[in-house]
This record gives C-alpha cells, sequence and structure tokens, in this order.
C-alpha cells in the first residue's frame, strides 16, 4: 500500500501540489488525472523522488521513503515515462537488464527474466534481444519500455502518460496488455493520464487533479454518480455519462439467469457494447456467454438501461 | 567498396610517401635539389627525420592526453548541478588557451619551465583544450532528457548515471574535438623547434635561417602529411569505438 501524508510541493511562489493525501491499494490500478499544469506529474514523481516534497511524505507498505537513499528506493520501483527513454546505445535486452544489473543479479536470472519479459509483451527474443531500441516500431518501444520497468518485479510501476505517444489502435492494445500485466503480476500501478477514457478504462481507482489538489479520489462509477466537484463533472463530460457508466460494467456481471434468443455478447464485454449489439441487431435481449461459449445469462435491453442510471 | 576504393588508395599512397621519406630521405634528393643554391643539401642531414617526426607526434599525444583529461573533467564538472557556476570561469579559461598564441605561451613558459619539450607541451595542451571542451559540453547537453529522466528513475546513481549513459552518448562528439584538438596541434607543434623542443620544426627552422627552401618545404610537407594521415586514422576509429559501443 502507498500512502500519501498531506504532500506538497512549491517552488518558490507558486505550489505545484497541495496538501494531497492519498491512500493506493496495492494489487490497484490507481489514474491521476487532470490537465496539463494540475500537478500530477509532479505528485507522482514525488512517489520515487525524483522530486523531493516540500512537505508531506510517502509511506510504502508503511515505510517512509526517505529512510533509503533515493536511487536505491528508485530500484525497487518501476517507473515509464512518455518518451519511454530507452537507452540508444544499448539493444532491447541490455535495457531491459538495466536494473536487475544494477541489483547484482546472476547472469542466467538476468538472462531468463529477459527471455520472459519479451515474450510476454510478444517480442520474439531471437529477433529483438539483440535489436537497438531506433530499430522498433512506437508499439514496440513501449512494450519495451513498460518490459524494462517490471524487470526486477517490482511491487510498485509508476507510469507517466506511458501511451501518449500511440495512435489509438495500438493504444488500446497497449492499455488492454497492461491490464493482463497487472493481473499477471500483481502490481500497484500508478498512473498519470490527460486522458478521462483512458482513467475509465484502467483506473479501479481515479484521482481528479486540478491546480495542485485532489478533487475526488473515488471508483470510476463513482466520480460519475457523485462528482464532488463541477471540475469533476467537467472532467468526466456530461452528454455521454449514462454510457460511461455502462461502459463499467461487464455483461457477466449484469446478467441474470434464463436464456434469449438475441444475439451473443461476451461476458467480458461493457454493457455499453452490449447495447451497442442489441441496436444494431434490433433485438430485445442478448445471450451471455464465456470465451469457451458456455451460457452465462441474459440481458434485455431494459435491463441495460436500468445500469445506465445513477 | 568499390564507393570507397580511390580514398583507400590515396590514403596507402600517402602513408607509403610519409614512410619512404622519414626512413629513406636521401632517395628524394633529386627532387628537391632544384631549390637549393650554392651546393646546399637538399634533404635535411642534421639530424635523423624519422626520430625528429616521432618525438613531435610523441608531444602531440602527450599534450591531447592531458588536454582530453582536463576538458573532458571540466565539461563534466559544469554540466553537474553543483558545478553549473564554474562554467563562465572554465569558458574563458579554455577559451584564452585558444586566443593566447602558442608562440607566446612559448615565450611566456620558457623562463618558468626552461627550455625543450615542457614548454611546447605546456602550449599545446592551453591550445588544445577548446575543442574538446566545447564538444564534451555539447555532448552532454544534448542527451535526450527522457533518457536522463528513464536513468535516474530506474535508480542509476549519478556516478551511474554520467558512466554508463551520458559519457557513451556524448562520446561522438568528444572523440570529434580529440581529433580536432590533436591535427591542430600536429602543425601547432613545429613552433616548438624554436626552443629546442625536438621535432620537424627543427628542419623548418634550419631551412629559414639558411635560406634553403628545401627545407622548409620537406618540413612543411611531413607534418601536412602526418595530420592528414592522423585524422584519417582517427576518423577510422572513431567509427570503430562508435561501432563497438553500440553493440557492447
Amino acid at each position: 500500500m502507498i500512502t500519501l501524508e498531506s504532500l506538497s510541493k512549491r517552488y518558490g511562489e507558486s505550489t505545484v501540489v497541495n496538501q494531497v493525501s492519498l491512500e493506493i491499494e496495492r494489487n490497484s490500478i490507481t489514474v491521476i488525472v487532470g490537465t496539463s499544469g494540475s500537478g500530477k506529474s509532479t505528485l507522482l514523481r514525488m512517489i520515487n523522488r525524483l522530486i523531493e516534497p516540500s512537505s508531506g511524505r510517502v509511506l510504502i507498505d508503511g515505510r517512509d521513503t526517505r529512510a533509503e537513499p533515493a536511487h536505491l528506493l528508485r530500484r525497487r520501483i518501476g517507473y515509464v515515462i512518455q518518451g519511454y527513454g530507452l537507452f540508444p546505445h544499448r539493444t532491447v535486452a541490455e535495457n531491459i537488464a538495466t536494473v536487475p544489473r544494477l541489483l547484482g543479479w546472476e547472469a542466467a536470472r538476468i538472462a531468463a527474466r529477459v527471455a520472459e519479459l519479451l515474450e510476454v509483451f510478444q517480442l520474439d527474443p531471437g529477433k529483438y534481444a539483440a535489436s537497438l531500441p531506433h530499430e522498433l516500431s512506437g508499439g514496440q518501444q513501449q512494450r519495451v519500455g513498460v518490459a524494462r520497468a517490471l524487470a526486477a518485479e517490482p511491487a510498485v510501476l509508476l507510469m507517466d502518460e506511458p501511451f501518449g505517444a500511440l495512435d489509438p489502435i495500438i493504444r488500446a492494445k497497449a492499455q488492454d496488455d497492461l491490464l493482463g500485466i497487472q493481473r499477471r503480476f500483481g502490481t500497484t500501478i500508478v498512473l498519470v493520464t490527460h486522458d478521462m477514457d483512458e482513467a475509465f478504462r484502467l483506473g479501479d481507482k481515479v484521482a481528479v487533479m486540478s491546480q495542485g489538489r485532489v478533487l475526488q479520489y473515488d471508483r470510476p462509477a463513482m466520480l460519475l454518480i457523485r462528482p464532488t466537484d463541477p471540475f469533476v463533472t467537467r472532467m468526466t463530460g456530461l452528454a455521454d455519462r449514462a454510457l460511461r457508466l455502462l461502459s463499467l460494467i461487464s455483461a457477466a456481471e449484469a446478467a441474470v439467469p434464463g436464456t434469449s434468443e438475441g444475439p451473443a455478447v461476451q461476458g467480458s464485454a461493457s454493457l455499453r457494447d452490449a447495447l451497442s449489439e442489441l441496436v444494431w441487431s434490433g433485438a430485445d435481449s442478448a445471450r451471455v456467454v464465456d470465451a469457451d461459449g458456455t451460457a452465462r445469462g441474459c440481458l434485455t435491453v431494459a435491463a441495460i438501461l436500468a445500469h445506465g442510471r445513477p | 567498396m568499390s564507393v570507397l576504393r580511390p580514398a583507400t588508395v590515396l590514403r596507402v599512397a600517402a602513408l607509403a610517401l610519409l614512410i619512404a621519406f622519414l626512413v629513406t630521405p636521401q632517395s628524394f634528393a633529386p627532387l628537391f635539389a632544384p631549390l637549393t643554391q650554392y651546393g646546399a643539401p637538399p634533404i635535411y642531414d642534421q639530424g635523423n627525420l624519422l626520430t625528429l617526426a616521432l618525438a613531435q607526434l610523441g608531444t602531440v599525444c602527450v599534450a591531447a592526453a592531458a588536454s582530453t583529461v582536463v576538458a573532458v573533467g571540466l565539461g563534466v564538472l559544469v554540466t553537474r548541478q553543483r558545478g553549473a557556476q564554474f562554467l563562465p570561469l572554465s569558458r574563458t579559461l579554455v577559451n584564452i588557451g585558444q586566443t593566447f598564441p602558442p608562440v607566446a605561451v612559448l615565450a611566456v613558459a620558457v623562463p618558468l619551465v626552461g627550455f625543450g619539450e615542457r614548454p611546447t607541451l605546456i602550449a599545446l595542451f592551453a591550445y588544445g583544450l577548446l575543442p574538446i571542451f566545447e564538444n564534451t559540453l555539447v555532448g552532454l547537453r544534448t542527451c535526450p532528457p527522457a533518457v536522463l529522466e528513464a536513468a535516474s528513475g530506474m535508480g542509476l546513481s549519478a556516478r551511474q548515471r554520467l558512466f554508463a549513459v551520458e559519457l557513451p552518448l556524448a562520446m561522438p562528439l568528444i572523440l570529434e574535438g580529440v581529433r580536432l584538438s590533436l591535427v591542430i596541434n600536429v602543425g601547432t607543434a613545429t613552433i616548438g623547434s624554436t626552443v629546442a623542443a625536438k621535432g620537424l620544426g627543427e628542419v623548418i627552422i634550419a631551412g629559414l635561417l639558411s635560406s634553403n627552401t628545401a627545407f622548409i618545404l620537406q618540413g612543411g610537407l611531413l607534418t601536412g602529411l602526418m595530420a592528414i594521415l592522423l585524422y584519417d586514422a582517427l576518423s577510422a576509429l572513431e567509427r570503430r569505438l562508435l561501432r563497438t559501443l553500440t553493440l557492447d
């Protein structure tokens, strides 16, 4: 668990981060979302002490982050930034091996870990291990950046706009991959973005920041149902809030026992997607099925719509 | 390869010419004889040309090594947060080294350290600082910020970041600075002979004193050939080093 206790950062007269306190749960994805200049990146960098707080403190599993030298702390925390910052003079394998090497792992263990990560991130070791970063596509560089951050099996992963430079299709894939990685390694992820869609898609909890303050820190649905500040409503948007709400619930969660003549919908699909399918097909209800085709129940249009209201 | 061939031929020819001249200078006597008057010797005969050339090369290399250590050290210092305040001072010092004519440095140095190699080393050292310093500065300053941030973010200490990331990335520019400095100084080193440093300058000065155009020309020619070949060899070494750096 990461605890931020009234963290502030001041540069002369201006306060960039103002008295922020957050509890970030273990094995979850927390998204900090805000406009540029809201202080979200500064807040993130205070967690791994790339920026030292002016006041307040950060605890990771109850331990003050100032208890050890900053560079040793950072070896235990993964860090991914927008430009990835891959070492241009090092191969993909060497880039990924950076932190394990710093930690003095044995060569065989490093090699095994690099091979495992290349596989997890769908980079053929034979083809890419010895490549230099500039020989990779943007999406591949991004994956190497995340693989490098995860190499030493950190419990915490900090990500600053990690998908900002990707085109929409590759971005959606990278976001799905991140969800998969989080489940696989159980990493606690704190991610900074300016994109509300990304926040809703990835965040177990979302912190909305403006002018150095966290205005609301809650589950995504609560930001829609019970916004505590007009700025939160502005960020989430009023026009499609019902659809956003539907996008947060999976078909499997909402399915009720029974069967239907309508189209089949995957249990992992969101209600928003299920509704879209029903609108398109003109049916009144859909069958919910698992990935292997077993029936999980059914969903009616009316039931879906009821989920779109607070 | 076929594109490189004329350059390679020229390179080998220049090297062959230099070696031939240094090892068997007398075989070039007929070429230089028309430039002499009153039966003066066409080839320098008061010392071994090969020894002089090697001495000059040695002086230049020692001076360049010292310049590199100091200039790169200063470049690293002033690009650290704590050393940034020394930038104007370092720049001034290095610029003085370049603007102060080497001849004047010799004149000032001789009373302090005596005649011979030492004043020449000092003059060349001061003269060679600027290109290395400025190139080191540019190289370190143009490291991509995202790369530096990632390095720190992953837990490289300041020292590890410098040696594992910043210096390797700045290396092409640093090497270029060293090459410039070396080549400039091969030529400049000839003036060391005015204060009794061993070198090909001796031949030129002997020529000037005895109005022997042949001496002046062969001294200049040999120095020029050495500079060109050195430049060429260092460029090749640079390319090679960069390849191993990127593959390592």
